[in-house]
């Protein structure tokens, strides 16, 4: 319908009615009296030789073509393959309640809340989301949400570097790659030297890391269960880092803290995670929702915003943003980060949706997710031809098998048969050119996994 | 009001988890597991709704109360835009599939979306290439300073410093800062515009760029911008817009034909995105040709044959700064509000939120002190020094408000104006909701007179009354555990 560059759109001129301004041309006018204006005095200091004389853009369009437009839009892109498909960002079943509470528009059409009388709502959710997310990673402290996993771990990193005083990270190559190819970008103009280990056997690797920790090192970067959905236990990683000064930030998959040891059990610093697993569609990337957790003794060094817990003046219970003095609204250009934002209504869905599941909810939906991926394990494993890339035992929800062959290209073939199959590690990982990630989520039944061993072992 | 967690009671449910069809074939090492449950609350699906239903009504959104809050365009957000959002096409794609062999055209919609709201926003903006990946403001803040930081290295320029005028909001030296460079302000002038003279004195080699909105954050235009640009172009810096207050110029100005470089758009105020409570937001970031090859990985082309793609060889690239392609739920719902609006859509917003900011100040001008009260464009600032000398300061002005039924103006910003209260009322608002708030304010204003010990007493009518700050700060309290 659209048909942008090159050509231009038919111009039909001004329409009459506006959904969205409510005064009519004769308010307008009445206005424009009482202050003795005209409507070109509005502009007239702007010199004319800066005015653009109106866009090149079509013509604005009705509500129902608009929707039949976009419906025809979305008709493009295919929803309906059977999705195996994870990294970090997986297809967890929504509750319907997670929706309604989310359209609740004294939630979703307010601003961040600055008066904390009228914004009681935003403020207590954003509580009990800092407080859901301490509950799962059991650490102390909580921030108000970052913009997703990736940025809220370079975040981490930089907060661990300015409470350590030094410059130096280890992260491991399990750490997501599309959060360490973000890490690389960010660091460019600081000074942050970066050395990177390479997994051993799928776990973070100890030889390496320990190797290269020494006294100038602040941050030692690691995440479980990792990209490669393997489950470690990190505690002998927080001692070395302690021992040397340095903080250990681990990333997390806030789903599996529903069965796994956590890492503040483990002994980490600063925790973070992307928390899409909870509640939030895919969507094509975003919005999602980035947490970051952390011990009480760092509370003030947390980038972000942060809600406090007060009373009135009648000594009642309230909720105010505090540690405001840390931001760029009033530091400026000494602020612990430039962020302004967060990502206030994918935390509030969050915490409906880890309300919803609770206690029991949760830790069942995570075992659901480890049982049906261990019967994947069995299903993929029993055909000719398919290995599993690593020895390690324990994996989450992800796994990565060995293909005979290329496994882009068999990825490509089952996309034909209806599936999306896994993901090809051939694009982050040298000499893994026949290895694929396969997510399973709590959503994939017994016979979807069984059809996609069925065509997995056709193809091979 | 009692937390979620104090209305938990044991064995209560808030979902029924399908029954699994698998055995449980996995016994993790005891090392690996919690050692106790995650304490989340037990409650009924009934008990979570009202739970967070009572928490809404403890909320004003632009749905329920006129929301004139100063540089935060608090438009209404159409319904329509939500709606589209949740068709299942859109919201529930998979991130990755197009980075699958053979997957891109698995994705065609949503690259469409992405492709036209790059030419559209450029169009808008007098841009010649856009990214989608900022995730707010600030973000695309960051990001058009790291190809600012780019395009210098690639010049082998050794430049330290961004110019910042003393009206700028925080973000933008702090963003500055975190890019790396040192952040200079430079003052305002006595018509509250960035002075001329003071920049030409600061301008010198070191100066890698100068970030600005334009209308300033007392809402006025400078119509000495593009000399401004040509100035900071003379020593090899480029030209930062930020486009916080772009509602009161669209379909009129374009910022590329001022003379910048680099634009950042805040999708979730001019393109009528909700603000969420605070996020999430999106920032897109446009820049010139010369400056294209430094956008962040991904680009989104259109191929000859009209099918998208994704173009990840960009080996001048700043890299990756979004693990995927931006918030698009949020670029989704600003591309449908743009195909509503159409060209004569978007011009009447800038026309009516122009009027709508200049009807308030000049009715409002008897009762409140305002230092430039020349023509403004989309927002003015008062002051509330009269007031103050009654005790009655910016802040009790705007708990006042609350207790007339208003979302207060920005209070205290931007920090050159003494108790400054920043009005944005937006095109969205009719002449009765205005003609409301006027009276409101200059009610306040002459019981400041009169009885100012009432104004101090506010609010009394809203779920909580003022809040102890100095007690959340000290005696620090984030999370029940």
């Amino acid at each position: 319908m659209l048909r942008l560059m090159g050509s231009s759109w038919k111009r039909k001129g001004r329409r009459k009615t506006m959904p969205y301004i409510s005064n009519t041309d004769e308010q307008r006018a009445e206005m424009l009296a009482e202050i003795g204006l005209t409507a070109e005095d509005l502009f007239g200091d702007i010199p004319e030789s800066l005015r653009c004389g109106g866009l090149n853009i079509p013509d604005g369009m009705s509500e129902q073509k608009v929707r039949d437009h976009l419906a025809a839009i979305a008709d493009k892109n295919y929803i309906h393959l059977t999705s195996f498909l994870g990294g970090g960002f997986y297809d967890h079943f929504i509750p319907s309640a997670v929706y309604s509470t989310l359209s609740r528009a004294e939630f979703y059409t307010a601003y961040t809340p600055y008066q904390p009388e009228i914004s009681q709502g935003t403020l207590q959710a954003t509580y009990e989301f800092q407080s859901m997310i301490c509950r799962l990673t059991d650490m102390e402290v909580s921030n108000a949400s970052m913009y997703d996993g990736g940025t809220a771990l370079y975040e981490a990193m930089m907060m661990g570097l300015r409470i350590a005083r030094r410059n130096k990270v280890i992260m491991d190559d399990s750490v997501n790659p599309i959060y360490r190819v973000m890490i690389h970008s960010y660091s460019r103009n600081l000074k942050v030297d970066l050395v990177e280990t390479k997994n051993h056997e799928g776990l973070a690797n100890r030889e390496a890391i320990l190797d290269a920790l020494d006294d100038e090192t602040g941050v030692i970067l690691v995440q479980n269960p990792n990209f490669f959905g393997c489950i470690d236990d990190l505690t002998d990683l927080a001692a070395a880092a302690h021992e040397k000064g340095a903080l250990l930030v681990v990333s997390c998959y806030p789903m599996s803290l529903g069965i796994l040891k956590t890492p503040g059990a483990m002994g980490a610093d600063i925790v973070t995670g992307e928390g899409q697993s909870l509640g939030l569609p895919m969507s094509f990337g975003g919005p999602y929702l980035g947490f970051m957790a952390t011990r009480k003794k760092y509370a003030r060094n947390l980038p972000g915003r942060i809600v406090g817990e007060t009373v009135d003046t009648q000594g009642q219970r309230g909720f105010v943003l505090t540690l405001q003095t840390r931001e760029q609204h009033i530091r400026r250009d000494k602020a612990t980060s430039n962020i302004c934002s967060n990502e206030a209504l994918c935390a509030l869905a969050s915490t409906v949706y880890l309300s919803l599941l609770g206690k029991e909810g949760l830790k069942e939906t995570a075992q659901l997710c480890m049982d049906k991926a261990g019967y994947a394990y069995q299903r993929f494993t029993a055909i000719p031809g398919v290995k599993p890339h690593f020895h390690t035992k324990w994996v989450f929800n992800e796994m990565v098998f060995d293909l005979p062959h290329d496994a882009a290209d068999v990825i490509g073939k089952l996309i034909e048969k209806g599936f999306a199959a896994g993901f090809p590690l051939s694009r982050y990982y040298e000499g893994m050119d026949n290895s694929i990630l396969i997510a399973v989520t709590e959503k994939r039944t017994k016979q979807q996994i069984g059809m996609l061993a069925e065509e997995l072992e056709a193809i091979l | 009001m009692e937390l979620v967690f104090e209305k938990s009671v044991k064995g209560r449910r808030g979902l029924r988890i399908a029954k699994s069809d698998v055995p449980t074939c996995v016994n993790l090492d005891q090392s690996l597991l919690r050692g106790k449950d995650a304490e989340l609350p037990e409650l009924s699906e009934l008990d979570v709704v009202r739970h967070f239903t009572e928490l809404s009504r403890r909320n004003f959104g632009v749905d329920t109360n006129f929301y004139p809050l100063g540089s935060c365009t608090m438009k209404y957000n159409p319904k329509v835009c939500e709606r589209i959002a949740t068709y299942p096409g859109f919201a529930h794609l998979h991130p990755l599939l197009p980075q699958l062999r053979s997957g891109g055209m698995l994705t065609q919609g949503a690259l469409e979306v992405l492709y036209e709201m790059d030419v559209i926003l450029c169009e808008i903006c007098g841009m010649d290439a856009f990214t989608m990946q900022p995730m707010a403001g600030a973000h695309g803040e960051l990001t058009g300073i790291m190809m600012m930081a780019a395009y210098h290295q690639d010049r082998g320029n050794t430049k330290t410093k961004i110019l910042v005028p003393d009206s700028a909001h925080g973000t933008n030296p702090a963003s500055a800062a975190i890019a790396g460079y040192t952040v200079r302000s430079v003052p305002s002038d006595e018509n509250g515009l960035m002075s001329f003279e003071a920049l030409k004195e600061m301008l010198d080699d070191e100066v890698a760029g100068i970030m600005l909105t334009c209308p300033n954050t007392l809402g006025l235009f400078n119509p000495h911008v593009r000399e401004i640009c040509d100035l900071i172009h003379s020593v090899d810096g480029l030209a930062y817009y930020d486009g916080a207050n772009l509602n009161a110029i669209t379909g009129k100005v374009r910022p590329g034909d001022l003379g910048f470089d680099i634009v950042h758009v805040n999708l979730h105020k001019t393109f009528a995105t909700p603000h969420g409570g605070g996020g999430p937001g999106s920032g897109p970031v446009g820049v010139v040709e010369r400056l294209a090859r430094y956008l962040p990985i991904s680009t989104v082309v259109k191929r000859e044959d009209g099918t998208f793609a994704l173009d990840y060889h960009k080996p001048k690239s700043i890299g990756y700064i979004a693990p995927f392609y931006g918030n698009f739920g949020i670029v989704l719902r600003a591309y449908v509000y743009i195909l509503m609006l159409g060209h004569e859509g978007l011009e009447r917003v800038a026309e009516n939120a122009v009027l709508n900011a200049n009807y308030i100040k000049e009715k409002l001008k008897p009762y409140y002190d305002i230092e430039h009260g020349q023509l403004c464009k989309h927002e003015c600032v008062f002051s509330a020094t009269r007031q103050a000398q009654n005790g009655v300061h910016a802040i009790d002005i705007a708990k006042g408000l609350l207790d007339r039924g208003f979302h207060p103006p920005t209070m205290y910003f931007p920090t050159i104006v003494k108790e400054a209260l920043m009005i944005e009322p937006t095109e969205c608002e009719s002449k009765e909701t205005i003609d409301l708030f006027i009276d409101a304010m200059i009610e306040l204003a002459r019981t400041a007179e009169k009885a100012p010990e009432t104004i101090k007493a506010s609010p009394t009518t809203t779920a909580v009354g003022r809040l102890d700050e100095t007690k959340a700060s000290r005696q620090l309290n984030i999370a029940s555990l």
